[in-house]
């Protein structure tokens, strides 16, 4: 049992847990017709039936209790702040399975030439606001009430002495729904981190209706007519939003280092983490040589990648594999859903870089410019 | 009922020419009452510098809203005791929750450093065991002279200044800091030599 909590322990470090969980995303959430053909050969999305959404659900939830008979994890995921957590993760975990289990439906009734589930002929569509609607908020409305009470009652609030400048908690998080941010925060520099990728993230969500305006699929659940759209959206909800909320709330203890779900937060342990920025780590580790004064020159590398990343990768896509979806887009389209996209992607590189080799700076111009 | 329409329709006549006289006349009179064009830009003028006047007061009461209401603020200035307290390699965590400043004793300097992250402003802790100041908020570290190596820290910790008085007592004073970034460090006021 131990050695089987000490290897859960060790796959969860995120370089391994995140690495597997991307790999496993795009069979599971396949974008393209190819992965959407192995998703279909390994039988994945049987996981959108109901029987599959049983067993995945017995699967984790039972994981989840017997895990509690561990006390480091009952320490942690019993905390009052953590207890709502851990239900909103449940809840994600039915809804994605939910919406999903509709999407493959209604793509089987479209492959047989069927109308999707949610259709209904316009003249019946109707239904009447009182007391249809009003009876239904109201009902919500008390459910809600009663779970906030029971909430308030079973679980003490955890307040704490008055607040001191001097003294910050060990580890200070933030509330749940910012705790991505907050992992976030660990990589980049607080500007970035905490100006400039939130308006990106903003900002981008609001392009999607002008990005995406083809008609298909609209007004009911469904995968295969949409699968890029679909997956790069469950690609940054799910790994980018919440895998850091798991990590964030659950795995990162005193001193904001990683602990293994089964490990004790032990607030002496050692971990080296000593940063190296690319310019050092090629000029100095790899061609033994000082670092150049020029900053250009110095920081040609990173410079070189990020420009490979953004401005190289985009056109070479879309003369190759996305050819058809760059004729369908056109310019500025592409252009915008590109930046997104390579932003989105160009987040866990980062991230992967610093749990591997303690990247901290891929271009660092201090006091200026540091990515 | 025939009189009565033929009354009715009189006074509306009269009313009518009563409106139209009304009219031409008050144009006549009026030629300074707001409709001729001078009026009419005088009065827009006064229109916009009363907006700009009401803006101007917004963002006048905007800007104050971000000053602080408070006046206190803890002593900027404080004796730290006599340089023999400290010993050498010693990072003292006296003054920490006073003031916000360890004083560190290095090889050859006492110095006076800020508890402030340069992060986002958490307060670090010691870990004697690992010798790093180590912030529970992202994770970032410092090492004992306060240069940053984990982490997301974007510079060094800062340093204030620090003399003797004329007793031979250390002061330390928060209003002056130094950074290590803009070659700060070897000022004579960042730091007492032993």
């Amino acid at each position: 049992m131990d050695t089987l909590k000490h290897v859960i322990n060790v796959l969860s470090a995120p370089q391994v847990s995140f690495l597997a969980a991307a790999i496993a995303f795009f069979f599971v959430f396949p974008p393209t017709d190819r992965f959407q053909s192995w998703n279909r050969r390994l039988r994945l999305d049987w996981l959108w039936t109901v029987k599959g959404g049983i067993l995945l659900h017995a699967l984790v939830i039972g994981a989840f209790f017997l895990s509690t008979l561990d006390p480091n994890f009952r320490a942690i995921v019993t905390k009052p702040d953590n207890v709502p957590i851990a239900l909103l993760l449940f809840g994600t975990l039915f809804f994605l399975w939910l919406s999903m289990k509709q999407a493959c439906d209604n793509d089987a009734r479209l492959a047989n030439d069927q109308k999707p589930n949610e259709y209904t002929d316009p003249s019946e569509s109707k239904i009447l606001v009182w007391p249809d609607l009003v009876y239904i908020e109201l009902i919500a409305g008390i459910l809600c009430m009663a779970a906030l009470i029971f909430w308030s009652i079973a679980l003490e609030a955890p307040l704490e002495e008055p607040a001191n400048p001097t003294l910050s908690p060990n580890p200070a998080k933030a509330p749940w729904y910012f705790l991505g941010l907050q992992e976030m925060l660990v990589y980049f520099d607080p500007w970035l981190a905490g100006v400039v990728f939130p308006v990106i993230i903003i900002v981008g969500l609001m392009s999607l209706p002008y990005i995406d305006t083809e008609p298909g699929g609209s007004g009911y659940y469904s995968y295969s007519d949409r699968k890029l759209y679909v997956s790069l959206f469950m690609f940054g909800w799910l790994l980018l939003w919440v895998y850091l909320i798991i990590v964030g709330a659950f795995m990162r203890g005193p001193n904001w280092n990683f602990f293994g779900p089964y490990e004790r937060w032990d607030l002496h342990k050692v971990v080296a983490l000593t940063n190296i920025n690319l310019s050092s780590l090629i000029w100095v580790k790899l061609l033994n040589q000082p670092l150049p004064d020029n900053i250009i020159i110095r920081e040609m590398f990173g410079i070189a990648m990020l420009g490979f990343h953004f401005l190289v990768i985009p056109p070479l896509l879309a003369m190759t594999i996305l050819k058809k979806f760059y004729a369908r887009m056109g310019n500025v389209k592409y252009a915008v859903f590109m930046f997104l996209s390579m932003a989105a992607v160009s987040l866990p590189i980062k991230m992967f870089l610093r749990w591997t080799i303690n990247l901290k700076y891929v271009v660092a111009i201090p006091g200026w410019f540091n990515l | 009922m025939a009189d009565s329409k033929q009354d009715q329709a009189d006074k509306l006549k009269a009313a009518g020419a009563g409106k139209a006289h009304g009219h031409v006349a008050k144009g006549h009179v009026a030629s300074g009452d707001g409709q001729t064009r001078r009026s009419f830009i005088s009065w827009v003028v006064v229109g916009w510098a009363a907006f700009a006047a009401c803006m101007g007061g917004l963002a006048t009461i905007t800007m104050r809203f971000f000053a602080p209401n408070v006046l206190y603020e803890p002593q900027q200035t404080f004796r730290a005791g006599a340089v023999s307290e400290y010993a050498p390699g010693e990072v003292s965590t006296r003054w920490k929750s006073k003031f916000g400043i360890w004083i560190v004793r290095l090889d050859d300097r006492v110095v006076a450093l800020s508890t402030i992250c340069t992060h986002l402003g958490c307060t670090p802790n010691w870990l004697a065991s690992e010798q790093k100041f180590k912030c529970p908020c992202h994770g970032s570290a410092f090492r004992m002279n306060g240069i940053n190596f984990e982490g997301p820290a974007p510079r060094p910790l800062e340093r204030h200044k620090i003399y003797l008085d004329d007793e031979g007592i250390m002061v330390v004073d928060k209003t002056v800091s130094f950074r290590q970034e803009r070659g700060q460090w070897d000022e004579p006021e960042s730091f007492v030599a032993v």
